[in-house]
């Protein structure tokens, strides 16, 4: 039989924080990797909420043109407040 | 001066930089890699099989909750270790193909019986054990999925080896019948636990690559010797004798010698001989055959839940 569809799990471990992947499986629907992950990734408290993405629905970046995307913002030091060297005397800042 | 990927690729596992699913890799990296953590997989959910043999005769209702726990979270790792297989590029259905068809293999360990209730105890302490000892060393592979699979395993399997000693300790304080079933027990998955690290160092010819790129951390030998100096003293809280007259401490080396491991036996039971390959292999199958309607009725209703939601949102 063939595979059912790839969905790719996000957990939020608690209000507050981001939802964060944690690894993926296969279900009939959304609905059922929903079930499956509840079963699998929070069976000790580690959610409190749950998306699920069909794998085939995520554009991921190429890491072949890692240089072009992520390399411009390496010499970009002034982005940085310790760019900014000011008088001692200075307070809450 | 240009690098070629393959030196690239090195570069980067030499500087404890992950490799991720969409990475340049050598093919007989993902080759490795695919072969090891299917192996793995395959492990966990043929592992469940010889404890799921006890959940219905555990002692008490305390028991029989704490192993359903743990073979269902055997159940989990299987599928951690699925999903990080097929980001290598290979889908579940050939997966459980190859299990099926024999041309996988899984842990030799869970070719032997569980025969009596100890051995729930024992396969916690010591099949567990040993593999917790595999695994911690893996949670620094250099494949970024792999890696993370094993992060999640260990955290869950420190109750594994937690129940399976409760269990023996139990024992161990009880009668001279329940004691005698804990060195039985012993007697009888020390020398498999020990194999579950593989062959000596000498004699396995593709673990120098492996060391080189970081999917393995350390060598059999030393998993192994680390293990039995773990053990040793766990054993003697227990009351119980190793099954091997030559354990004894070595002060220079600073670690406990042990006896000579009989690969015979291992490499017999690899090949399929051992007490329980061909009922394992046939009670997976039978499972998975006996699973197919659910999985077909789930894609029936899947199908019949899409047509419904899209002739909604025409209308
Ligand atoms: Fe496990
Ligand atoms: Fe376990």
């Amino acid at each position: 039989m063939k595979d059912w569809p790839l969905f790719e799990i996000f957990i939020r471990s608690k209000n507050g924080l981001n939802h964060k992947h944690v690894g993926s499986l296969h279900a009939a629907d959304a609905q059922m990797a929903i079930q499956n992950a509840r079963d699998v990734y929070t069976r000790r408290n580690e959610g409190v909420s749950i998306w699920v993405a069909e794998a085939k629905n995520i554009t991921a970046s190429n890491p072949d043109e890692n240089e072009a995307l992520f390399d411009p913002a390496s010499d970009k030091i002034y982005r940085h407040p310790t760019f900014y060297v000011l008088p001692d005397a200075l307070k809450h800042m | 001066m240009e690098h070629s990927l393959e030196e690239i690729f090195q570069k980067k596992v030499d500087n404890e930089e992950k490799i991720e699913a969409r990475d340049w890799m050598p093919d007989a990296y993902r080759k490795t890699l695919i072969r090891q953590i299917s192996q793995h997989a395959h492990s966990e959910i043929v592992g469940m099989l010889p404890e799921g043999n006890w959940i219905t005769r555990a002692p008490s209702l305390k028991r029989k909750l704490a192993l359903l726990a743990k073979v269902q979270d055997e159940g989990g790792h299987g599928l951690y270790l699925y999903s990080a297989t097929e980001t290598l590029g290979i889908g579940r259905d050939e997966l459980i193909d190859q299990l099926h068809s024999g041309k996988a293999k899984y842990s030799s360990i869970f070719n032997y019986p569980s025969l009596t209730w100890a051995d729930m105890g024992a396969i916690g302490w010591l099949v567990d054990g040993a593999a917790i000892m595999n695994q911690v060393a893996l949670c620094r592979t250099s494949y970024g999925p792999y890696a993370r699979a094993m992060v999640r395993i260990c955290k869950e399997e420190s109750f594994h080896q937690r129940q399976g000693y409760d269990i023996l300790y139990t024992m161990s304080q009880g009668s001279a019948e329940q004691k005698e079933m804990v060195q039985d027990s012993v007697n009888r998955w020390w020398w498999p636990s020990l194999m579950m690290f593989g062959p000596n160092d000498d004699a396995s010819p593709n673990s120098a690559q492996s060391l080189k790129w970081k999917i393995k951390r350390l060598s059999n030998d030393e998993l192994r010797q680390r293990f039995v100096d773990m053990t040793v003293p766990q054993a003697e809280i227990l009351g119980i004798k190793l099954p091997d007259p030559d354990l004894k401490y070595n002060e220079s080396r600073g670690h406990y010698d042990f006896g000579a491991i009989n690969w015979d036996e291992f490499y017999q039971v690899l090949a399929g001989n051992g007490p329980c390959n061909k009922e394992r292999l046939a009670a997976r199958i039978k499972a998975h055959e006996e699973g197919a309607w659910v999985r077909e009725a789930a894609s029936a209703y899947a199908e019949k839940q899409q047509i419904k939601n899209n002739s909604k949102s025409v209308a």
